[in-house]
């Protein structure tokens, strides 16, 4: 299952290091999830629900769904796919026991910061890199390594040369970090933040579960940037291992050079789909097919091209009907669909495949900064529900910023610019010199217009139009701040 | 809605060609035909041959300045520039992230924008980068057709 030789990515896998799965010792090497080490040993069942008993596989990937958990060193409930597998680590099938034990102590931290940044992804990045040049700034993150999803991005950007243009996505996850190494900026990764209080300052909840470590974070701004999550979709058979959200199968055949099994279909030809389907090849996986229910291709034709003239094809008007398989994903049965989104009988083609990628689009992250109190609304351009903002990305809630996929499904050029904006209008009551900063932003937020002007950019602006407006009525309303 | 939006496949009357002394000298073919935020051709090429009016424009060639040098092929991050150059013998510059690379003088598939295998192909030139660049030659009739390779080891140990 691991990947030996990629034409893109080099895989500098760690020591090699033995860990324990109900009782059985495997290899894993240092560096990887628990999840990647034990889907790389053929482990595909994580767990089984709890009325029926039925398999589990892992689906996100990247620490958002609850696919994956399982119990670590007698801790149940541990995020498999972001936990780093450790010597001699004991993984066991969560016992679904939730009977008061004695779990090892927390050890209690408290830090203080001007400004916490909330996600390390692209938008986090910068908003980082942009705040630490004036403030004091704390970054945090839950995965092992910054850079979001761009770690697993292995494609060349599009954009201008000022969005790093013809670069791919994982140089650009090490140009952020380097840069970001540069800077004074305290890095807190392995943490996920659990809540927020106001406390008169903003208060956050760090926690490393497996460290044991609590973190009472108090600032006095908060960027959230906690990108989006993978959408489910509805047919028979979605909950048997081998039904993956794309971003999950990239992780780990990106990051941890595992592959998801040896020939996979992908449900949905937007952009995240048709990449996949490339990176898939490049992996040496076959791709049997794309489908997508809309009439027309969804992502970028250069992204279809390039996989058409590999000779996957796509077939639009069709969606899945079932998954079937004893267990794990054996094949799949998809059909044309009719003007009214309807199967059509007798279209049925039965698809073998040993796995099946959801890239039926994103939904922002906002479980989190919807604790704040910042008002959240839902916006079908955006994606879903996303928090309101203004131009500068300031929410409803005075000092918490969001940025990125959080902020409207788009991406990660626009994530950047946002993240930037963010960091420099968090940072704004820090300084004397305000003309320069607000001149800086001003350029940034021409930039994110400009690139927001073509076709694919009619969806993102209706959706900041409206995030905007929305967020105006909300302060008018309340006689503004 | 056009083929190319429902297929990922663009017909050649979708994109501006080349007249026949152009192609004898050998110009990159463009097969970008959507609008998306995107300009390093533009950058990368050292004779301003190509122009685009903003960043979500088509790209425009100018094909008496092109001379093919190919540079355009490893800037454009949709892989979608080609550089054809067609005399007795066609020669298409393109794009080629996937391993194993074939070696000079090896025989491969020339697949079309289908990913249809349409005829032999001999490798001429393996330019190894951040995007590896191969030329192919095959019969001139397939100058438009030829878009990708299939790298076989079955006939080439």
């Amino acid at each position: 299952m691991r990947i030996k030789e990629h034409p893109i990515i080099d895989f500098k896998r760690g020591k090699e290091i033995y860990f324990y799965y109900n009782g059985k010792k495997l290899k894993a090497y240092e560096g990887e999830t628990i999840a990647a080490a034990l889907y790389a040993n053929g482990i595909k069942i994580l767990s089984h629900s709890l009325k029926l008993k039925r398999p589990r596989g892992f689906f996100c990937g990247i620490g958002k769904c609850s696919s994956c958990l399982m119990k670590v060193n007698g801790i149940p409930n541990i995020r498999t796919c972001i936990t780093l597998v450790e010597e001699n680590m004991i993984v066991e099938e969560n016992d679904m026991e939730l009977t008061e034990k004695n779990y090892p102590k927390c050890e209690f931290k408290k830090i203080e910061t001007d400004i916490a940044v909330v996600g390390g992804g692209p938008a986090g990045l910068n908003a980082a890199i942009e705040a630490a040049k004036y403030a004091r700034v704390l970054l945090i993150d839950e995965n092992n390594r910054l850079g979001g999803q761009l770690i697993k991005q292995t494609h060349k950007f599009f954009g201008g040369k000022e969005q790093r243009a013809g670069k791919r996505g994982i140089e650009i996850a090490k140009e952020l970090e380097e840069k970001i190494k540069e800077r004074n900026v305290k890095i807190l990764l392995n943490t996920s933040i659990i809540g927020y209080y106001d406390r008169g300052y903003h208060f956050l909840v760090g926690a490393n579960n497996i460290k044991r470590i609590v973190y009472e974070i108090k600032a006095n701004k908060v960027i959230f940037a906690t990108g989006a999550q993978e959408n489910m979709l509805i047919f028979d058979g979605n909950d048997l291992p081998g039904v993956y959200g794309a971003g999950g199968v990239q992780t780990l055949m990106n990051v941890y050079g595992v592959k998801p099994g040896n020939i996979g279909i992908i449900i949905g030809a937007g952009n995240v789909g048709l990449i996949l389907a490339y990176q898939l090849l490049q992996a040496g996986v076959k791709v049997a097919c794309i489908v997508e229910a809309m009439p027309k291709i969804g992502g970028y034709f250069v992204h279809a091209a390039k996989i058409r003239r590999c000779g996957v094809p796509i077939y639009t008007s069709h969606s899945i009907k079932k998954a079937y398989g004893n267990k794990c994903v054996e094949g799949a049965i998809i059909a044309k669909l009719d003007e009214k989104w309807n199967f059509i009988k007798g279209s049925e083609k039965n698809i073998e495949c040993d796995f099946i990628c959801l890239a039926v689009g994103l939904s922002p992250s906002t479980r989190l900064v919807a604790q704040t109190g910042a008002d959240i609304s839902f916006i079908n351009e955006a994606g879903g529900w996303v928090a309101l903002h203004n131009e500068y990305m300031e929410t409803t809630k005075r000092g918490i910023y969001v940025a990125g996929d959080l902020a409207n499904i788009e991406e990660a050029s626009t994530a950047m610019l946002e993240g930037k904006i963010a960091g420099l209008h968090a940072i704004i009551d820090f300084v004397d010199n305000k003309s320069s900063i607000m001149k800086k932003i001003e350029e940034y937020m021409k930039e994110l217009e400009i690139f927001r002007e073509g076709y694919f950019g009619i969806r993102p602006k209706k959706a900041k139009e409206k995030i905007i407006r929305r967020y105006y009525e909300k302060m008018g309303s309340r006689g503004g701040y | 809605m056009k083929k190319w939006e429902v297929e990922g496949v663009i017909e050649i009357n979708d994109i501006d060609l080349p007249n026949e002394e152009q192609l004898k000298k050998g110009v990159a073919i463009i097969e970008c035909v959507q609008e998306i935020p995107c300009n390093p051709c533009v950058d990368a090429c050292p004779l301003n041959a190509i122009t685009m009016e903003n960043i979500n424009a088509l790209p425009k060639i100018d094909y008496e300045k092109c001379i093919g040098c190919g540079k355009c092929i490893e800037a454009c991050p949709g892989l979608a520039i080609f550089v054809v150059k067609v005399n007795e013998k066609a020669l298409i510059m393109l794009p080629y992230e996937f391993l194993p690379l074939p070696k000079e003088g090896q025989k491969v598939k020339a697949l079309n924008r289908q990913g249809k295998e349409i005829c032999d192909a001999i490798v001429k030139k393996v330019k190894k980068g951040k995007t590896p660049i191969i030329t192919i030659e095959v019969p001139p009739q397939y100058a438009m057709e030829a878009r990708n390779i299939k790298v076989c080891f079955i006939h080439n140990p």
